[in-house]
């Protein structure tokens, strides 16, 4: 993958950054004290930059060196953009105190939130045309699947490590590349006649799947945040099932490949699965060693699912289907 | 130091959902077919409503109370 286009001014100066210190043909210290400097043009340049900044630590790009990943310029740009996108974050989803037992408290409280579904709008009346936009959409996150929850394993404690590694063990395929679950992505975009390379569609996608994505690398890159990525990963596993049979249903009403079918069929059938160990193994056993975390992991559920139900929010107002 | 014991069943029954089995199994639905588990850790259906059987699809959390298993 290249770098992404630029969205405003702010993601130009990093990606000039970026540039100066990758070829050393410009003067790079000028260059970041104009990022630095430099107001974010809106949401989306934003939001890119911050992405772009992530991606380092993810699969990088080809036209910037790797070294950037750990640039101190680089992670102070990063910082600085990752404390407002934090206390935005935590404005917006501020959690209850959740009752005893702990598991069935979280998956109450992910229940009683009511959002938009884009799979049934999919499973009933979505176009082909729609249909194919939201895949491209969902290649941001299905591309790096179960990725971000993976920089969490090291951080956690012998019992919930071993309950993370049960279920990251199914997403990467139980050691089958053929079996990992982004791989079944690829199939499936494939056989839609879909770019399946890694980012293809950055350029195109709306500024609510960066926020998502960002949300899932801010949560998996800081230790500190470990409960919010573990409760990220219980919502996301918790409201998959039944939505992943909508998007089968409906990718089969409009006559689409039986491989994009196949990675929805395996998502009703595997976060049936997910949705319990996330919820009664991996977050209950983390509350039960850190109790402090109960607010943490509910924090990062309500996050995963505001941030969905926006982006399902702008795209059915886009598609004038409100 | 003594290393802790943690409980590791290889079956879990979920309060209102499925029963997880652990490991590899051959389990047989109310038909008398045959399934093999594919993951390490597989969701059997105990409501009866999963239009997957013999295994879980989440519909028993849209299940009114009295038919939660
Ligand atoms: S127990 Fe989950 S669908 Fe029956
Ligand atoms: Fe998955
Ligand atoms: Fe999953």
């Amino acid at each position: 993958m290249r770098v992404p286009k630029a969205r405003g001014e702010l993601s130009e100066a990093l990606t000039a950054a970026m540039q100066a210190e990758t070829t050393g043909t410009t003067d790079a210290a000028a260059a970041w004290s104009r990022a630095h400097t430099a107001e974010a043009t809106d949401d989306a340049d934003r939001h890119l930059a911050l992405w772009t900044m992530y991606e380092l630590a993810y699969r990088g790009f080809d036209d910037v060196d790797e070294a950037l990943e750990w640039h101190p310029e680089l992670l102070a740009l990063r910082r600085s953009l990752e404390q407002g996108f934090e206390r935005e974050l935590r404005e917006w989803f501020s959690p209850p105190e959740l009752d005893e037992p702990f598991g069935d408290a979280l998956f109450a409280l992910i229940e009683g939130v009511d959002g938009v579904s884009l799979a049934s709008f999919v499973q009933r009346e979505a176009t082909v045309e729609q249909t194919m936009e939201l895949l491209r959409y969902r290649t941001i996150y299905h591309l790096k699947e179960a990725d971000p929850t993976a920089w969490v394993v090291p951080r956690l404690t012998t019992g919930p490590k071993a309950a993370l590694m049960e279920l990251q063990y199914d997403e990467y395929g139980c050691g089958d590349p053929n079996r990992l679950h982004s791989h079944l992505f690829v199939r499936g975009l494939d056989a839609a006649g879909l770019r399946s390379d890694y980012g293809a569609y950055v350029d195109d996608v709306p500024v609510e799947v960066l926020v998502q994505n960002n949300a899932m690398s801010l949560f998996g890159l800081h230790r500190r945040l470990r409960g919010a990525a573990l409760g990220h990963l219980a919502a996301f596993e918790a409201t998959s099932s039944m939505p992943s049979r909508r998007m089968a249903q409906g990718l089969d009403r409009l006559g689409l490949p039986a491989e994009m079918i196949a990675y929805y069929d395996e998502h009703v059938e595997a976060d049936a699965v997910h949705e319990q160990l996330a919820v009664r193994t991996i977050c209950a056993a983390l509350v039960e060693e850190e109790p402090a975390q109960a607010a943490e992991v509910a924090f990062g559920a309500l996050t995963c699912l505001g941030l969905e139900d926006r982006f399902a929010r702008r795209m059915l107002a886009e598609w004038g289907a409100e | 130091m003594t290393a802790e014991r943690f409980d590791h069943p290889d079956v879990v029954i979920c309060p209102g959902g499925p029963l997880l089995l652990r490991g590899e199994h051959l389990v047989a639905d109310a038909d008398g077919r045959m399934h093999r588990t594919t993951r390490p850790v597989s969701a059997v259906c105990r409501c009866g409503k999963s239009a997957d059987q013999p295994w879980c699809d989440g519909t028993h959390k849209v299940l009114p109370d009295k038919q939660k298993p």
